[in-house]
Formats: C-alpha cells, sequence, structure tokens
C-alpha cells in the first residue's frame, strides 16, 4: 500500500471525516488520519481547520506520529496562535525526555513554531538544550537559537544566548561547533555592525580543527567564516592555507568553491616569489577543472566563479583551455559561459586551438549560441594581435556561409576590428559590400555603414551604396539614421565634388523631417561646421580614432576584488556586488582582498588603497574635448558662404548644442575607447567619428572659450553656508479611533548625524497612559530606535508630550515596498498598535557623503546607463547656488558645477547610511521653475525615494 | 539624458505614489507576514513535474505562495527544453535555484544571499536520496511515499541548515520502505520512524552506524571510467578526458578499517573523496584508507585529463551531405575499434542530431538496428557488440522538406559504448587490507569503461 491512496480522498466531506477519523480510539486509524492531513498539506491543500484534533494526538509514545503532529504544528500553528499554546506542555515536558532524539526534537520544533507566546516558554528548555550532555542536542539548540533570534532578537540577547552561543564554538565537538558558526553568522548578517564573530588566532585554530571533522556542510560554514578573517601576517596566512588546501579534495563542490574562496583571498598576502605561493597556485587548477564535470546546474555556478578567478589569476588556469570546450549537449546555460571563459583564456599559444573551435560553433544550431561564437572570433583578434588575420579570414569564411544572422554578426565584429586595427584590412571590404542587401538588424547595417564612411576614399561607389540607405531614411533606428549621417558627411569630406547633393539631402532628413533630438543635434552641428569652416570640420570629423582594446569587457578591478572575496556566493554568480542587492542586508560591508605582506614584490597586484574605484581619465583627453566644445558653442552665427541650406534657427542651435553637451557627459567622464562589440554611437548623441575626434585636436582651433565643459570641475566657491537638514511637517500617524485613543503624529530629522523621530503623543482616552514602548519592524536601511521611548510621566487625558526618539540603522535589514516603509508598534498600558509611516530617505544621507571629484568621474562611468533615472521637479524658484545650499543643509553635496548657455548643471553626490552612493546631476535654467534632475546609483530602487527628497528639501 | 525619457519617468513616479496609499491600508494585516521574511538558508522546495504541475511542496518556515513559481515557468517556457532553464533565476524578493533531475524540477526559494552551490548540492542530495529509498526517482515514487519523503526533507534540513543528508543515517532514523515491512506495518501498527538517536550523528566517523552484522562479509569495488571527448571531422581528438568513479558496495561487520592501494595512483589529476578517506594519507603515501559507510557510497571520484593521453576506443568514418539542390542528402557511418586494449566493445549506440528540415531517413544498417524519430529529428543506430572482422555500417539516404535551404549547421554524433573489465586509463588497483577486525572478508575488484559525452563532429 503506498501513501498515493492519501491523494485520492479530495471529496466535500473530507475535512469532516478526517476530523472523526484523528479523534479515533484506535492509534492506528489516528496515524493514519495524521498522514492524510500531512499528504494533504504537502501538496497545498488548506488543512488548519483540523488544528485542535491534530494537536490532540501529539500526546504520544509513537515517535511517528509525534514527528507527523510536530511538522502540522510548524506549517499552522502561526495562524492559529491560541491553539498552538495548547501544545507548550508537551513541548516543554519533551524537552526533559530521557531520549536525546526527543529532546533535541521537541527544541527544534518549538524554535520553528513563530508564535510569540510559545517563544517565552521555549527560552528555558533552551538554555538547558545549550548545556545538554548529548552534543547532537546542543548542535541542535545551537541552530535554535538563530530561529529565535529571528523572532525576537531583543530576547535573545537579553538571555545571554549569544554568549553562550559563542562559547559553543569552543565545543569538543565538531559539529556543535559548525552549527554555533551557522548561527553566529546568520545572527551577525541582520547585525552588520555587530562584532558577533570576533575571529583571533585562538578561534581560528579552533574553528581550522573543526574543519577537518565537521560534516560537508559544517565546512563551508566554517570555510565561509574564515574567508572573513584577515591574518596578521603572510606566515599565519599560509598556515592557514595549508590547512584549507585539502578541502580542494572534497566530493562537494560546494565546499570545493568556499576553499577556494579562502585560498584566493589569503593567497594574497602571500609574497610571489615564495615556493608555496606557487605550489599553491598550481593546486588551485586540477579542482576547478574538476567542477566542470560535475551536473551541469553545478557547472554553471562553477564557471560564473572561474570567470572571476581568471580575471584575477589568470595563470591558474592557462593551460586548462580544452576543457572549456563546448559539447554539443551542454545546456545553453553552460555553453555561453564557457565561450566567455574562453575568450578570456585565449592567448598566442592556444589561439589557433580557440578559432578552430569558435569556427566549428558558428555552425552549431542555437543562434544565441553561435552569435555569440562569431562576437568571440572578433574579441579574439582585438585581444591578440598575432591572431587578427586569422580572425578575419574565419569571418570572412563564416559570411561565404550566407546563413544570414552569422553574417550580420560577423559584420558587427569587423567594425570592431578595423577600429584596433585601422588601415590593415581593407581587402575585404568588397566582400563585405556584397552582403549589404541582407543586413536587416540595425546593429549589423550601422556597422556596415560606419565601414562605408570610414573608408569612402578606397570604395568607388561609396556614394551609391550609402544613397540606398537613405531612401528609407525615416524607417531605419535611430542607430543607423545617426551611422548614417555621420558617414555621408565623411563622404563628402573625403569626395566634396561629387557628394554635395547627398550631404544636403541628409542634412535636411536629420535636421528638417525628424522628431529625434539627437538626430536633429548631430545634424545641425555637422551643418554648422561645414558651413562655416570646411577645414575645421575635416579635422573633426575624419580626426584619428583612439584604438579600442580588449579590457572594456573586463570587470571594473575594485568591483572584481570584491567579487572574489564573495566567491560562491550569489554576488557572483550575478558578478555584481553584494550591495546591489538590497534586500541582502550584507551591502554594508564592501569586503576587500588583503594587501601583500610581502616586500616589493606585489607589483601586479593593486595596492587596495590606490585602486579604490578610481579609473582615472586620461588627462591629455579631456581638456582637449573641453577646449573643442567651448569652441563649438562659440561658432558665430554668420550666414553660411560656401555650401549647404541656410543654417537653423538660431534658438533651435542652442536647444541642440545643450543637449549635446548633457549626451556628451557620458563619453567625458570615461577613458577614450568605446564599448567593444557595442553599438558604435556611444553614447546617443555623439557619435562614433564625432565623439571620438577630440582626440586630435589641433592647436590652432581654438578659440576663446567661455562656459566649456572645463567649467565642470570648477566649483567657484558656488556652496554657501550649510542651513539644516530638512524635515518634513508632522503628520497624524496614528489616528486616536485606531488606537483606543493614543493619537500619534510625527516626522523625521536629522540633528548632528543623528536620526530623530520626533513624536507627539495625545491622550484623547479618559483613562491615564503609562508604560509607553516602541519597536520596529525590519525594514531596508536597518532602522532601529537607539534607546527606550522616553515618556517618563504618565500621560493624562487631553494631554500631549513631545517625544524624540534617536534612531540607529544597524537593525535587522528586509526591504520594504515602497522602500522607506517603516512599520512601528507602540504599546502602552492598554495594548499595542501598529501603524506605518514613512521617512524622507534623505534622513540617511550621512555626512561623509562628498566625493571625490575623480571617483565621481569614474563611479558616474561605471554605473550601467540602465540605473540612471530622470526626474523633473516643476515649479522650484531657486537659483542654483541657494539649491546647492539647500540641498547641503541636508547632506547632498556639490561636487562641481558649470554653466552652459544659462543652464547651470550641479554635479553632487550623497551616501545613505548604508554606504550606497547616490550621484546626480541637477539642472537648473534660469528664469526656468523647472528643474532636471539625472541620478545614478548601483541600487536604482533608491532612485525614486531620493528625487522624492529632493522636490521636497527643494520645495519647502 | 535625453528628453525623451523625461516624461515616461514622472508618470512612472505618479503611479507608484497611488500604489503607496494603497498599501497603506493593507499594512495591519501584512505585519505579521513581514515578520517571516527573514534570513535563513533555504525557505523552501516545490517539485515540479515535466508539464509544470507543482506536486509537492515543503516549507522550512512560512508558506510561501506557489506564484513566487511563475517566474520560473515564464523562464521554463521561454527555454524550449527544460535543461536549458538557468539554475539560478532572480526574482523581485526571491532568488529561485532549480534542478532538473529525472524529468522533475527541484525548485528552491531562498531570500538571502546563500551560497548557490550550497543549495544545488543539497537539492541533488533530496534527490539522491529519493534514489535511493525507493530505487528511482519520479512523480509516481514521490506521490507513492509522499509521508516518508515529507519525513526525510524534515529530517534533512532545519532552519535552513542541513541537519542529515547520510543515507546511513537517515535510514536509521527513517526506514526506507520494504515490501514486508509494509505489510508488518500495515498489520501490527508498528513505525518506520527509527527511535533512537542514530549512532552516526556525532561520532567521528558519522557515516557508520555501529553494531553492523553480517554473516557474509564482503567488500566489492567498481572502478567506472566515463570518457568525455570531442573528436573533429577527421577523427583527431579536440579534447578528451576521463572522469573516474569508484563505487563501493561494503557490506563488513563491524568497524573495519580499510586500505586500497593502486598500481599506478600517480595517474590521476584531480581526486575528490568520500569523506571517510582520510587525506593526509593520501597525500603522503597515495593509499585510500578509509573506514567505509555501510552498504553503497561513492569512495572517490578522480579526473584524468588530456595531459595524459587519453585512449580512444573507437574510430568513426563518417559523411553526411546534403545537395544544393534537391530535398535530400545522403549518409555513411562506419565504426571501428582503436584502442580497446583487446577488450569487446558492447552496447555501442550512435545517436545522431539531424538538421530541422530533415523529414525521413532511408537507411540500411549492417548490424543493428536504427529508429528516426520525427519530432526530436534524431537517429538512433543500437549496434551492440563491435566486431573487428565485420565492421558495422550505416548507410542510406535523408529527405529534407521541399523547397527547404541547405541546412546550415552540422549534425552531431554522439556515441554510447561499454568496455567490460578495462579502466582506459590505466588505472589498476593493487590490493585490499583489512585492518580492526579479525575475519577475512570477500574481496572483489570490477572494472567498466563507458563513453560519457562522446561526441564526434562532422
Amino acid at each position: 500500500m503506498t501513501d498515493s491512496k492519501y491523494f485520492t480522498t479530495t471529496k466535500k466531506g473530507e475535512i469532516f471525516e478526517l476530523k472523526a477519523e484523528l479523534n479515533s480510539d484506535k492509534k492506528e486509524k489516528k496515524k493514519e488520519a495524521v498522514k492524510k492531513v500531512i499528504a494533504s498539506m504537502t501538496v497545498g491543500k488548506d488543512v488548519s481547520a483540523l488544528f485542535p484534533d491534530v494537536v490532540n494526538c501529539m500526546q504520544t509514545d509513537n515517535l511517528e506520529l509525534k514527528k507527523l503532529v510536530y511538522l502540522y504544528l510548524m506549517n499552522y500553528a502561526k495562524s492559529q496562535p491560541d491553539m498552538a499554546i495548547m501544545a507548550v506542555n508537551t513541548f516543554v515536558k519533551d524537552c526533559e525526555d530521557p531520549n536525546p532524539l526527543i529532546r533535541a526534537l521537541a527544541v527544534r520544533t518549538m524554535g520553528c513554531i513563530r508564535v510569540d507566546k510559545i517563544t517565552e516558554y521555549l527560552c528555558e528548555p533552551l538554555r538547558k538544550c545549550l548545556k545538554d550532555e548529548d552534543p547532537y542536542v546542543r548542535k541542535t539548540a545551537a541552530v535554535c537559537v538563530a530561529k529565535l533570534h529571528d523572532i525576537n532578537a531583543q530576547l535573545v540577547e537579553d538571555q545571554g544566548f549569544l554568549d553562550t552561543l559563542k562559547d559553543l564554538i569552543s565545543d569538543s565537538n565538531p559539529m556543535v561547533v559548525a552549527n554555533a558558526v551557522a548561527a553566529l553568522s546568520e545572527i551577525a548578517e541582520s547585525h552588520p555592525n555587530s562584532n558577533l564573530l570576533d575571529l583571533n588566532p585562538q578561534t581560528i585554530n579552533k574553528l581550522l580543527t573543526a574543519l577537518n571533522e565537521c560534516t560537508e556542510w559544517g565546512q563551508i560554514f566554517i570555510l565561509d567564516c574564515l574567508a572573513n578573517y584577515t591574518p596578521r601576517d603572510d606566515r599565519e596566512s599560509q598556515s592557514i592555507c595549508e590547512r584549507v588546501t585539502p578541502r580542494l579534495s572534497h566530493a562537494n563542490s560546494a565546499v570545493v568553491l568556499s576553499a577556494v574562496k579562502v585560498l584566493m583571498k589569503f593567497m594574497e598576502m602571500l609574497p610571489k616569489d615564495l615556493d608555496y605561493y606557487g605550489t599553491l597556485l598550481k593546486k588551485l587548477a586540477p579542482p576547478l577543472v574538476t567542477l566542470l564535470s560535475a551536473e551541469p546546474e553545478l557547472q554553471y555556478v562553477a564557471l560564473r566563479n572561474i570567470n572571476l578567478i581568471v580575471q584575477r589569476r589568470p595563470e591558474i588556469l592557462k593551460h586548462e583551455m580544452k576543457v572549456f570546450f563546448v559539447k554539443y549537449n551542454d545546456p545553453i546555460y553552460v555553453k555561453l559561459e564557457k565561450l566567455d571563459i574562453m575568450i578570456r583564456l585565449a592567448s598566442q599559444a592556444n589561439i589557433a586551438q580557440v578559432l578552430a573551435e569558435l569556427k566549428e560553433y558558428a555552425t552549431e544550431v542555437d543562434v544565441d549560441f553561435v552569435r555569440k561564437a562569431v562576437r568571440a572570433i572578433g574579441r579574439c583578434a582585438i585581444k591578440v594581435e598575432q591572431s587578427a588575420e586569422r580572425c578575419v579570414s574565419t569571418l570572412l569564411d563564416l559570411i561565404q556561409t550566407k546563413v544570414n544572422y552569422v553574417v550580420q554578426e560577423a559584420i558587427v565584429v569587423i567594425k570592431d576590428i578595423f577600429r584596433k586595427y585601422p588601415n590593415k584590412y581593407e581587402s575585404v571590404i568588397a566582400t563585405l559590400c556584397e552582403n549589404l542587401d541582407s543586413l536587416d538588424e540595425p546593429e549589423a547595417r550601422a556597422a556596415m555603414i560606419w565601414i562605408v564612411g570610414e573608408y569612402a576614399e578606397r570604395i568607388d561607389n561609396a556614394d551609391e551604396l550609402l544613397e540606398s540607405f537613405l531612401e528609407g531614411f525615416h524607417d531605419e533606428s535611430t542607430q543607423v539614421q545617426l551611422q548614417l549621417l555621420t558617414a555621408i558627411v565623411k563622404l563628402f569630406l573625403k569626395k566634396p565634388t561629387e557628394t554635395q547633393e547627398l550631404v544636403q539631402q541628409v542634412l535636411s532628413l536629420a535636421t528638417q523631417d525628424s522628431d529625434n533630438p539627437d538626430l536633429r543635434d548631430r545634424g545641425y552641428i555637422y551643418w554648422r561646421l561645414l558651413s562655416t569652416d570646411p577645414v575645421a570640420a575635416k579635422e573633426v570629423v575624419l580626426a584619428e580614432k583612439p584604438l579600442i582594446s580588449e579590457e572594456t569587457d573586463l570587470i571594473e578591478p575594485t568591483l572584481l576584488e570584491e567579487l572574489i572575496c564573495h566567491i560562491g556566493t550569489l554576488a557572483s554568480v550575478y558578478h555584481k556586488p553584494p550591495s546591489a542587492f538590497v534586500e541582502g542586508s550584507r551591502g554594508v560591508q564592501h569586503k576587500r582582498l588583503p594587501g601583500s605582506a610581502g616586500s616589493g614584490e606585489s607589483v601586479d597586484s593593486p595596492d587596495p588603497a590606490s585602486a579604490a574605484g578610481v579609473t582615472e581619465a586620461p588627462p591629455a583627453v579631456i581638456p582637449s574635448q573641453g577646449d573643442l566644445l567651448g569652441d563649438l558653442l562659440n561658432l558665430d552665427l554668420t550666414p553660411p558662404t560656401a555650401t549647404g541650406p541656410p543654417p537653423a534657427p538660431s534658438s533651435g542651435m542652442q536647444l541642440g548644442a545643450m543637449d549635446l553637451l548633457g549626451g556628451g557627459l557620458d563619453s567625458l567622464m570615461g577613458d577614450e575607447s568605446e564599448p567593444l562589440g557595442g553599438d558604435i554611437g556611444g553614447s546617443a548623441a555623439m557619435g562614433a567619428g564625432f565623439g571620438a575626434a577630440p582626440a586630435a585636436m589641433p592647436a590652432s582651433f581654438n578659440a576663446p572659450v567661455s562656459g566649456g565643459l572645463d567649467d565642470l570641475f570648477d566649483l567657484g566657491g558656488s556652496v554657501g553656508m550649510p542651513m539644516g537638514a530638512y524635515s518634513p511637517p508632522k503628520t497624524v500617524w496614528l489616528p486616536a479611533m485606531k488606537a483606543k485613543g493614543l493619537e500619534i503624529s510625527g516626522t523625521f530629522a536629522r540633528r548632528a548625524g543623528v536620526i530623530q523621530m520626533e513624536m507627539t503623543l495625545t491622550n484623547k482616552a479618559m483613562s491615564v497612559m503609562t508604560d509607553f514602548a516602541i519597536q520596529f519592524n525590519r525594514n531596508s536601511f536597518g532602522l532601529a530606535p537607539a534607546g527606550p521611548l522616553q515618556v517618563l510621566t504618565p500621560l493624562s487625558p487631553n494631554q500631549s508630550i513631545e517625544v524624540s526618539l534617536p534612531l540607529s540603522t544597524v537593525g535587522p535589514v528586509m526591504k520594504m515596498e515602497p522602500l522607506t516603509n517603516l512599520q512601528v508598534a507602540v504599546k502602552n498600558n492598554i495594548d499595542v498598535f501598529y501603524f506605518s509611516c514613512q521617512y524622507p530617505i534623505s534622513m540617511l544621507f550621512v555626512e561623509d557623503g562628498k566625493m571625490e571629484r575623480q571617483v565621481f568621474l569614474a563611479t558616474w562611468k561605471d554605473i550601467p546607463n540602465d540605473n540612471e533615472s530622470q526626474f523633473q521637479i516643476k515649479d522650484c524658484h531657486l537659483n542654483s547656488d541657494a539649491a546647492s545650499n539647500k540641498l547641503q543643509g541636508s547632506n547632498v553635496f556639490t561636487i562641481a558645477k558649470r554653466t552652459v548657455e544659462g543652464q547651470d548643471m550641479l554635479y553632487q553626490s550623497t551616501k545613505l547610511t548604508n554606504g550606497i552612493w547616490v550621484l546626480a546631476e541637477l539642472r537648473v535654467q534660469a528664469g526656468n521653475p523647472n528643474y532636471t534632475v539625472s541620478l545614478k546609483c548601483r541600487a536604482p530602487e533608491v532612485s525614486q525615494c531620493v528625487f522624492q527628497s529632493y522636490e521636497a528639501m527643494l520645495k519647502n | 539624458m535625453t528628453c525623451l525619457y523625461l516624461r515616461a519617468h514622472s508618470s512612472a513616479g505618479a503611479s507608484s505614489v497611488s500604489r503607496q496609499s494603497c498599501h497603506i491600508d493593507t499594512e495591519l494585516y501584512s505585519w505579521h507576514s513581514h515578520l517571516d521574511l527573514a534570513a535563513e538558508m533555504i525557505h523552501s522546495l516545490f517539485l515540479i513535474n515535466h508539464s509544470g504541475d507543482i506536486f509537492l511542496e515543503k516549507h522550512w518556515k512560512s508558506v510561501i505562495g506557489r506564484s513566487v513559481c511563475d517566474y520560473f515557468f515564464e523562464v521554463k517556457e521561454k527555454a524550449v527544453d527544460p535543461e536549458n532553464v538557468p539554475p539560478v533565476l532572480q526574482t523581485p524578493h526571491h532568488y529561485l535555484i532549480s534542478i532538473y533531475r529525472g524529468k522533475l524540477f527541484f525548485l528552491s526559494v531562498i531570500q538571502t544571499e546563500v551560497p548557490p552551490l550550497f543549495v544545488i548540492e543539497f537539492l541533488h542530495r533530496v534527490a539522491d536520496t529519493i534514489q535511493d529509498y525507493f530505487g528511482e526517482c519520479s512523480e509516481n515514487v514521490i506521490k507513492d511515499n509522499v509521508v516518508t519523503v515529507y519525513e526525510l526533507l524534515e529530517e534533512m534540513l532545519d532552519n535552513g541548515f542541513p541537519l542529515a543528508t547520510e543515507s546511513n543515517v537517515l535510514k536509521e532514523m527513517i526506514r526506507p520502505p520494504t515490501i514486508l515491512r509494509t505489510v508488518v506495518n500495515t498489520l501490527t501498527g508498528g513505525s518506520n520512524v527509527g527511535d533512537t538517536l542514530p549512532t552516526g550523528q556525532l561520532s567521528n566517523i558519522p557515516w557508520r552506524r555501529a553494531g553492523v552484522k553480517y554473516t557474509n562479509n564482503e567488500a566489492y569495488f567498481d572502478v567506472i571510467e566515463e570518457i568525455d571527448a570531442i573528436l573533429d571531422k577527421s577523427g583527431t581528438t579536440v579534447c578528451a578526458e576521463i572522469q573516474g568513479v569508484i563505487e563501493a558496495c561494503v557490506r563488513l561487520t563491524g568497524m573495519p578499517d580499510l586500505t586500497l592501494s593502486f598500481m599506478n595512483p600517480r595517474l590521476l589529476d584531480d581526486v575528490s573523496f568520500h569523506p571517510c578517506v582520510r587525506f593526509k594519507r593520501w597525500e603522503s603515501e597515495r593509499v585510500l584508507s578509509f573506514i567505509p559507510p555501510d552498504g553503497n557510497f561513492t569512495l572517490m571520484n578522480y579526473h584524468v585529463s588530456s595531459q595524459n593521453l587519453v585512449a580512444i576506443p573507437v574510430w568513426v568514418k563518417q559523411s553526411i551531405s546534403f545537395f544544393e539542390s534537391g530535398p535530400s542528402g545522403r549518409l555513411d557511418i562506419t565504426i571501428g575499434p582503436k584502442q580497446t586494449m583487446g577488450k569487446t566493445v558492447e552496447n555501442l549506440k550512435v545517436t545522431i542530431h539531424m538538421p530541422k528540415t530533415v523529414v525521413s531517413a532511408n537507411l540500411t544498417a549492417t548490424q543493428g538496428n536504427y529508429t528516426f524519430d520525427l519530432a526530436t529529428k534524431v537517429v538512433v543506430w543500437d549496434i551492440g557488440k563491435l566486431n573487428p572482422q565485420k565492421l558495422p555500417n550505416l548507410r542510406g539516404s535523408l529527405s529534407t522538406q521541399t523547397g527547404a535551404p541547405k541546412p546550415d549547421d552540422n549534425p552531431s554524433l554522439n556515441i554510447d559504448l561499454k568496455i567490460q573489465q578495462l579502466a582506459i586509463s590505466g588505472l589498476k588497483v593493487s590490493r585490499l587490507d583489512m585492518y580492526g577486525e579479525k575475519y577475512k572478508p570477500f574481496k572483489g575488484v570490477k572494472y567498466l569503461t563507458k563513453a560519457g559525452k562522446f561526441q564526434v563532429r562532422t
């Protein structure tokens, strides 16, 4: 007989029948009935109505029946808290049972019943179980502390359970140690600043001893805990590494990867000339390779981590290229990851093999994979110079297959190859042009057009080719339109005599017949350049472009360092810092690799301090770009002399120019290279040819500059005296009607770096209120009362009292919706009341939120554009300095200001209490009450709140 | 940063404000449920069958609604093949980590930063345990034993921490069903839950229970090697490696301490051991010294990679071509022995994934049978034993859809085979010694070579 019989009774009277059976006298019938109930529960049916009847079966000697009832209790106790109390006595009794299995079971189950009243009864049994003679009970109790902490953190602290838990780290039984570490790690996670896991050489030694003897899961907890330790010197580091290395041979891949994390981190401290360093590097390769023979899901996680490891220490796997070769029946997600790593490992030594493989992949079935393989060939060409020729010929072979999407991808990457090796492979252009008609994807069309424009002088019929695209100009995507515009202007500059008509046609299409501001802007700029000074136009449009390099797809070094510290975690799978997961509460601690302790050998291991988030913009580029754009804006508006139709009205011109500057910020911020394999027009407003131009500006083109981009870094004393932080007016949070006469209204303020919750408590009832206390639910930023609620005197009827409650931000964290929502429970002698309120996020802006300019630049660039949001603030009548002052009062710091055509751009930074940075660009135009604010943040969830705060701060 | 985005954003702002006001009304009700969203490892587990029905759910803390699986279903729809569903998915409030085993998805719901490998390993362990208990891991078997499965899950994980995952320990606490016990339990009302503490739980050897007794003492070891290889068109090895495993079946009385030594241990590039193996002895002497778990277990996994030359047991001569004109193509495959060390190749099978446009295959096999599945476009040629005197050949014509162009993608061949009494890496066990017990056990070692992911490109 099987359990499937339990599923057959789905009739209406089922619950009724079960009830009767549960109350049967026959033991066996009872057990069968409980089993039926559990079976219903497992498939998601609601059998909570049977609660009292099931609980009645709890007092039994039959362990199986007891376990089944416990299972049921855990599932439903919360919905029936009062009934659950009925079970307490049995629990307490079971905690004293001579059989350790039953003691452990009881304490374990009690911890899972998340009902406050039960929790109170749990403390005494738990205290006994933590000191039980039987280690099985102790290890179960250790976990129970974590459960209890989750229900009532204060209680756990008050009862001293945390200290007992810390003592268990020295327990004689390794399983107990492992569970204590696991429990402490979990508790520490919700208290990021607490010093629960105080790691010192003694505890480390204990952990390392337990590591050898505990279960595989315990080993993972201990290894993850070890990874947080910073050894005092390289000798300690080496000795820990030596003791962790055997874990690389564990059958459990999670143990292996956690060990790899510890080793990768501690290796940083070892001097590179040490023999042991080399030994360790050699030891890391085989286990990583073995991970790739595991189940595909494990492979996937391993591959994501190997991707990080090969970026940090390429030497580990440099000889293991072949294990990343893709097999026909690998799942697609494994295939794509393998491909990525193959390119990272590609070098002159193995490029022939890699190319042969990639070519093979390009004929596979899966379209996504084929596309990526073709792109990979392009990346190889750019990465390994010696292979470029071979890559190009491979791509040409692929183009010959005429498979549509292969051809299109190939053309996109060939464009990149041209940018990396100019004037080298133009012989293939003819072949490319043959495929012009088959291109239907914007990216490929744009790439092709770019190639035609760039090499117009070598393509006899370039004008015809471009003209053919022009016919359907308005049906093309923006990307293609922008490229077409630039390409035709290039063509014109190269062959002015034959193409006048064409250039006029495209300029008029772009400026007069298009609604796209980017396109119009670019059109106007070209138009004016061409009409005022064709020689200058040539210098700008046909300037030598900076080369692109393969490094564009590497993870930024500081982020990489942080991710290496998080090997094996979700952060390592997503390649995002843990702070990007607002939900994860660990966001506050930014882990860094320890610096090398060796003397001078750390040349290629970046010093953490100097590498802190700064990708310095090459100094040669920025000033010249500033000059250029300044010049552009100062071109006088004289009527056209030589070519082209009349210029556009000047107002339109100004608007266009300003937008260009806004859009140009991206390219200003960063280094000179465009995203590799990305679209050609790196930023929307700047074309490839144009955006790259400033690198080679001739000095003769310099004209007087006013309000150019070089103003960007001029603070110009625009920051005045800070004013007080913004605090919204009080609102009623808890109406008297809902709280038996207690009315609470309140607001939040930040004073001298302390967040204050200011409340007015009014007693609208007939009796005196006393014994006030307050508690917060977990919230997005860990707000928690920093002290008790100070209501010293009883509150008599009709009396009001003002209370100011200082708040800390080290409480438990949970993401709320909306983000700044705070759920509060207030207790008095009458009852407990719940309400929720929202705090302005500006309360969380900390005083040291001023970012270095260079860091600002690098960060702005580094945050992906998807994370940018733009808002408009209406009806604000401050000038930019006043706005800047006002915001500074609330810890929004202006880092730079520049003025363009009467519009002020303020660049501002803000830091939240949990370490999240928010970067802002605020645009203020004199006489226009509407501000525009663009926010960039790694955690884009906060942008909306920050914007609301901006609005509130500016308007109050 | 163009003005175009502006309008879209401000309107989004307005709608979120209205959502806030609605939210406050429901706040009081959600207070408790918010409290549950706490930090722990694995929050919930859903078992989902091939067609997307959830047939079992287990929550280690609060109940999470099934709707969380919708994100998963969405991705599953897109992925077409269930094998291609990515194992880690992010949803607004949870992470979903899943594995696909035996046509079932094991989907776990995670709320905090947890090592994903930890979760995936655990899920595989759950599947292994079900397999071990009931002989297979399928929807029917789980449904037939749902209460036992539920009890097992409860025993395996506590508050998200794995509790007992060793099959030996679990079996002491929850006895696997046997026909006899089911009958006895039904008659007597007996229980299948052990009521004493599993002896292995706390000792330093958690994998072995105390007081094991057998009348026939025996220890068998199977050295099984799988060849993963890619051969290119011309038959040259692109890459090849061997994944080896030593499966043990040890039924020995008392607390035996075994030592297994190899003739040529230096062959092994990387090894991973069952926790029972003493790593120090391996490091210093290259022998496996261990107190074995009782029953079946995997003693070690090893890896022999491309650095050593991997022997390829068969050669494949193939030509599959499609004609530029006319809806057809030709196929001709011959297989012969290569490096078989004098052993016979058995269970030889060739699987060919045909391009999508192929509609039928008219082939003749000199040995074995072939089938063509129109739905999956797969030709399976089941050859059986490879006779070196009379090489098997499959040839004939393929028809493609009329009007369809010549297929772009090359088909690929997957080879299955078995060679008894051979470990293709050359690994040999030299001796097995037992200490700690007096009796003389019966010992045996078997070797087997199989094709793993063995692929021939065309």
